[in-house]
């Protein structure tokens, strides 16, 4: 890997658009702060969450996999997210992708699990700032009050016409983690910069 | 917009499922042991009850789960939902209806039954009394003649000037266009639709039939109500012969839309919705309120009433955190589980300073745990002769365009009235300085209301009807006679007719929630009864007039709302009602007898008069929407809110019959007309569907690609060069693909990781052929059924490891085969380890293609033993390919030697430089998709969905060879058993090669099997399926579906293009290398 690091800089999906975030950030004077937060490793991981697997993992990651739906639990640098009752995205820092996948196989020995490396699967969309919900509530129909998406939750849904991961940042008032598609990330950074439009 | 309840993430809107059918219909243990008939009926046959039905949904945007729900199929209502695998709950109750106001039988009346209040406001006895015909008065003000002195809300330091049919006017901020309009002596403003009479306004709010005007500046709006429209300066508008014209250029304007929760919604913000947000506003219960008018208040900024109390509460609202209140707002829809719209005008009543960042109109979807309707009642007309004329109004409407705007409607008055209501408003009216000339009450013995009005020296004519108008531009003069007599006429002179039929509670929004009306006998109209939705409604929307018993219901409507939600309400401050005068029942009239010849008109905006309902009736039509249908009374714009009930009444006249059992025509949405614009929202253009794009498509866009929207992605078409169009593009691209090498994005082919230990034999279940053999390093193709036999996908199989592959799909079918893996796994074989996981975009892929690219491949993958025998067709390998880790499949989709390059996608655009660099020396070329199906259709490859549609098996396509013989079992199996799919003439995929070898079929085109045409119908043979012309043959070519296609290679066959016949060739599907020797080498 060290001579492609060398060769091929990585690009993310929303490389072309930082620009753009970044001014939309700058003229709404702190109302909404957007960014990529790219290239984060991400690990789906699939398994019986009733099996001798689900706490091997959890020891090996010194992290308890979320068990109650639509939450995520902190631990370090990572955050697991509930997607269904046997299915939870890890998310870590840039490049512990690969440690990551397998810590979690060599934990779960023999058990039947699934890993798989899905950190370009989609692409994260930092949305923070006072009117990040009011933003978000332009195209989602959860409700985000903090009373009922407060720190702690996370859930697939929809925004616009794309599906996402929506995570509630761990500080209340401290925005959102929007997962897409990457092949989905233009049309929803597009999309958000046009929501921003009342906001900048 | 159902919301449904996901077993494991609770309720989500309708639109994150998808439906799967009817629950509870397992696969059969063995279909190779049923009859034909057995089968069939497991394919084809399903339950389709009225009531609850168990369904199989699966929460497709959200957990991706599989679940069932007991649904109501007569009202949508979801019963119940459990997990998959789990027994049908044994009992399930829908929910019942409740009563609309539960709480009505306790609830004091503490007032008596009339009319909203009777006292003058204060402050206005130094309104000067009103000359006579000089056409100047109120205040005595130039240019605004009748605008009243002192009375309104208008801001006098905010003077606008607005143009209505090309004459300048001055008016006040506050005003409503049909205020200002009517402040400067103008009451006609239109004419109607189909006699074109003259028209004027005729009320103060949405329920306006003929003041239907055409906005022209700022930007063109047809049709909108001028008791609607504020007043800001600039504005232009001209009368309607009663239709508008849509403007042919594109709205400039910004509309959005938001989402929006709330514990409570309160719809209307007279004094039963603010006493109803006064009792929940503290309790810390999110409420929203929403009115349709610039400021909260209501019917009490009509009747200049308790505005102090309307103060104290708006500030009351504005200072409590959970509560957002929403003016401008009209919502205007009311749908499935407390769903509701509504719109904000949000810039529109600031005209040219609009700021072009906010949006113009705002469409809300509020999700609503409970709805309280506070929604008012309209007054109604009634059908007497010559009840068109301008100057005949609604009698309340004028009370408001009096206190709410100071716009005087008219200066000599009659008043025309069946019930107390209007007496408050003559009384006001008069004390306005207006001159009340008489009140003509159809009742015999009008009461308390009545002599209070004779003390105030108005004439009170009791047992009296109008029957007869006079005038053109204006209202003249009234006559009057004893009600149902023609002898004893007397005529008043009058340019103001004030109007009340008595009330029609606002019930548009209740009905359209499901719930259901009854008739009320007191009220002479229709009141919300029972609903399922949790809804309860208030004040006069309730059929409650009384102003005590209106706050009252309010605020214990707010109170057990809130409650309900486990808040705590408290008793908000109300105001003192004064004492009412004892009321006296209504009588309920409908058609007034009158002058024979002269129309009564029921439904104003669209000229429908009590003679056409006759004829409707008289044509044998019974109910009421039949006579709508048949008249189109109530089919207007203003969706007959003042003649509604009035049609029914007259229709229950015309039958003899009671107006009990007629009921009303349906409401449904939108409440009041709502612009295309809005609902479109954001959702236009760039923004109207998601543009799928890949790692690599900022190089398509810089060397010139053209577009093609296969699913939401946007594929390179073709790579036009030096303005040579598609033909000549695709072309070059072919041979260069042939003749050395080309390469594609083929990023956007759907990729499943299926992992597991039992991946194999899940794999085996799903596809025709066997996956399980397939060896580790391997690559094989595979076809996807459905248990009807017919191809439903098609793609590769990688075995990465043992207990993992990686199976590709077709670019548009990527999510429907993930959905179709997880329904048999979780409902079907749920004991089966194995996971499915999408990683289509984990990869990014370059397909390397044509005689050179092992050339290319080797130059870039040093590490990489690219010979024939050390890396055969459908082999991969992991190797680093310029300097990227990758893995390369050999496969080909084009029947010439290839590879498919799969890396990371964050260097899928490097890897695609370094290729297209690697490859100069052999003049590599990009191609497009249309390159792309012309290499594949030359070898006979079908494209799933444009060869295909549903009713073509493998075998049609004469891929037998795909279709295991060893498997016990697999989906689609035994239905290659039926009768049906082994018929000899069952249409086959075959070549067609056009006898002229320049003439081009096109996709569509019907095949038949005779040279002339006989007279239809003519027998169809098949249709051309794919049509290219071939750089590698050097002519057109086609594949085609037709019956018992195989056996007829070699045939002449016809194919109609235009007014020809074309004379084809059937062949073999397979043009080019039949011997595969390219591909292989």
């Amino acid at each position: 890997m060290a001579d492609t690091a060398l060769t091929a800089p990585l690009r993310s999906p929303l490389s072309h658009i930082a620009d753009r975030l970044a001014a939309a950030t700058r003229t709404s004077g702190g109302a909404i702060r957007l960014a990529e937060l790219p290239f984060l490793a991400q690990i789906s991981v699939r398994l019986d969450a009733k099996g001798a697997a689900a706490e091997a993992v959890g020891l090996a990651l010194d992290l308890q996999l979320p068990l109650q739906p639509n939450t995520v639990v902190r631990a370090g640098e990572l955050t697991a997210l509930w997607l269904g009752p046997d299915e939870w995205l890890l998310v870590g820092p840039p490049g512990s992708e690969r440690d990551l996948e397998s810590r979690i196989r060599e934990a779960a020995g023999d058990e039947p699990v699934s890993v798989i490396d899905v950190s370009a699967q989609r692409t994260t969309l930092l949305v923070t700032g006072p009117r990040a919900h009011d933003l978000l509530a332009h195209g989602c129909p959860l409700d985000l009050h903090p009373r009922a998406f407060g720190p702690g939750r996370c859930a697939q849904t929809t925004l616009g016409r794309t599906q996402i991961v929506l995570v509630a940042r761990d500080e209340p008032r401290a925005g959102f983690w929007v997962l897409v598609r990457s092949s989905f990330a233009g049309y929803l950074a597009d999309w958000v910069l046009d929501a921003a439009t009342e906001y900048v | 917009m159902l919301l449904i309840p996901c077993p494991w993430c609770g309720p989500r809107d309708e639109a994150e499922f998808h439906y799967g059918g009817q629950a509870h219909v397992p696969y059969p243990q063995d279909p190779a042991s049923l009859s034909d008939q057995e089968w069939a009926r497991y394919l084809f046959f399903r339950d389709n009850p009225k009531g609850p039905f168990a369904e199989r949904w699966s929460h497709a945007a959200g957990c991706r789960r599989w679940f069932n729900a007991v649904r109501d199929t007569a009202t949508n209502e979801v019963l119940a939902v459990y997990r998959s695998g789990e027994e049908r709950p044994a009992t399930v109750e829908p929910r019942q209806a409740v009563s609309a106001r539960p709480a009505f039988e306790d609830e004091a009346l503490s007032g008596p039954i009339g009319g909203l209040g009777a006292e003058p406001p204060a402050g206005v006895e130094g309104a000067e009394p009103l000359q006579d015909g000089t056409g100047r008065g109120g205040g005595g003000e130039t240019t605004q003649p009748f605008r009243h002195a002192t009375r309104g809300r208008v801001d006098r330091d905010t003077p606008l000037t607005f143009t209505f049919d090309g004459t300048e006017y001055q008016g006040y901020r506050g005003d409503t266009l049909a205020s200002a309009l009517l402040a400067n002596g103008v009451v006609q403003a239109g004419t109607s639709i189909k006699l074109g009479r003259p028209r004027g306004i005729f009320s103060a709010g949405v329920e306006e039939p003929n003041a239907v005007i055409q906005i022209e500046e700022p930007f063109p709006e047809p049709m909108l109500p001028a008791t609607t429209v504020e007043l800001y300066d600039g504005l232009v508008a001209t009368s309607l012969p009663g239709q508008g014209r849509l403007a042919t250029a594109p709205d400039p304007a910004r509309y959005d839309a938001v989402h929006a929760h709330c514990d409570l919604l309160i719809v209307g913000a007279g004094p039963a919705g603010l006493a109803a947000a006064a009792a929940a506003a503290r309790s810390g219960a999110r409420v929203i309120l929403a009115d349709d008018q610039p400021e909260p208040g209501g019917s009490l900024l009509g009747t200049a009433e308790h505005l102090d109390w309307v103060r104290e509460v708006t500030e009351q609202l504005d200072a409590a955190p959970e509560v957002r209140v929403l003016s401008r707002t009209t919502v205007f829809g009311y749908y499935d589980d407390n769903h509701l719209l509504a719109v904000e005008r949000r810039t529109n009543h600031l005209g040219a300073q609009a700021p072009e960042n906010v949006s113009r109109e705002r469409v809300w979807r509020i999700r609503a745990r409970r709805v309280v309707l506070a929604t008012g009642a309209h007054e109604r007309s009634l059908a007497f002769a010559d009840n068109d004329r301008p100057g005949v109004m609604l009698a309340s409407s004028a009370r408001t365009h009096v206190n709410r705007h100071g716009a005087l409607p008219g200066r000599h008055a009659v008043v025309f009235t069946t019930n107390d209501s209007a007496y408050a408003a003559a009384l006001d009216l008069a004390s306005a300085g207006l001159a009340v000339t008489a009140i003509v009450d159809t009742r015999p013995e009008p009461g308390e209301w009545a002599e209070r009005a004779r003390a105030a020296g108005i004439e009170v004519l009791a047992g009296h009807a109008v029957t007869g108008t006079q005038g053109g531009a204006r209202l003249t003069a009234v006559t009057v006679a004893p009600y149902g007599e023609s002898s004893g006429q007397r005529e008043f002179a009058a340019d103001l007719l004030l109007v009340s039929g008595g009330w029609n509670p606002v019930a548009h929004l209740f009905s359209q929630s499901g719930g259901k009306l009854r008739h009320d006998q007191t009220l002479g109209s229709f009141v919300p009864d029972s609903c399922r939705q949790a809804v309860e409604v208030a004040g006069s929307a309730s059929g409650v007039l009384d102003p005590a018993t209106v706050l009252a219901q309010g605020a214990a409507a707010g109170a057990r709302a809130v409650e309900a939600e486990g808040y705590t309400p408290e008793a908000p401050r109300l105001p003192e009602v004064p004492a009412q005068p004892r009321p006296t029942a209504a009588m309920h009239v409908y058609v007034v007898p009158g002058d024979p010849d002269a129309p009564r008109f029921v439904d104003l905006q669209r000229d429908v008069t009590v003679d056409d309902l006759a004829r409707a009736t008289g044509a044998g039509l019974r109910s009421v929407e039949h006579t709508k249908r048949y008249t189109t009374a109530g089919t207007a714009n203003d969706q007959g809110k003042t003649s509604g009930v009035l049609a029914s009444g007259v229709v229950a006249e015309l039958l003899g019959v009671d107006i009990s059992a007629l009921g009303t025509t349906t409401f449904r949405p939108p409440y009041t007309p709502v612009s295309f614009a809005a609902l479109a929202g954001r959702d236009r253009g760039a923004l109207s569907d998601p543009v799928r794009t890949t790692a690599i498509h900022e190089w398509h866009v810089a060397h010139g690609a053209l577009f093609e929207n296969v699913g939401q992605w946007k594929r390179p078409w073709y790579y036009p060069q030096d303005g040579e169009d598609m033909e000549a593009a695709v072309l070059r691209e072919c041979r260069a693909t042939r003749e050395s090498v080309g390469f594609m994005d083929a990023s956007t082919l759907g990729k499943i990781d299926v992992q597991g230990p039992d991946a194999g034999v899940f794999l085996d279940r799903l596809y025709t052929n066997m996956m399980s053999t397939l060896k580790v390093g391997m690559i094989r193709y595979g076809v996807m059924c459905r248990p009807d036999g017919m191809v439903f996908d098609d793609g590769t199989v990688i075995r990465v490891a043992q207990d993992r592959f990686l199976v590709t799909t077709t670019t548009g079918n990527a999510a429907a085969v993930l959905d179709w893996m997880e329904e048999w796994l979780q409902t079907e074989w749920p004991e089966l380890k194995v996971h499915c996981t999408s990683v289509t975009e984990q990869w990014a892929t370059v397909a390397l293609v044509g005689p050179k690219s092992r050339e290319v491949l080797g130059s870039l993958a040093p590490q990489l033993a690219v010979a024939n025998d050390d890396f055969p067709f459908m082999a991969w390998r992991e190797t680093t390919v310029a300097g990227i880790e990758a893995r390369v499949c050999r496969i080909s989709f084009s029947g010439e030697l290839a590879y498919e390059i799969n890396v990371s996608p964050w260097q899928g655009l490097a890897l695609w430089e370094a290729v297209y660099e690697a490859g100069a020396p052999y003049g590599i070329t990009p191609y497009g998709t249309e390159t792309m199906h012309v290499l594949r259709a030359e070898k006979g490859y079908p494209i799933i969905g444009q060869d295909t549609d549903g009713t073509v098996t493998p075998q049609d396509l004469g891929m037998s060879w795909v279709v295991s013989k060893k498997k016990p079992d697999f989906i689609g199996k035994r239905s290659y058993a039926r009768a049906d799919t082994s018929r000899p003439d069952r249409k086959h995929l075959v070549g067609l090669l056009p006898e002229d070898p320049g003439t081009f079929l096109p996709e569509g085109t019907h095949l038949i099997a005779d040279g002339v045409l006989l007279t239809p119908p003519v027998p169809m043979l098949g249709h051309v399926t794919s049509s290219y012309r071939s750089a590698a043959l050097g002519r057109t070519f086609a594949l085609a579906l037709v019956k018992g296609g195989r056996d007829r290679i070699g045939e002449r066959l016809y194919a109609p293009v235009g007014d020809r016949l074309v004379p084809v060739t059937v062949a073999s599907p397979v043009l080019y290398d039949p011997e595969g020797a390219r591909r292989d080498g």
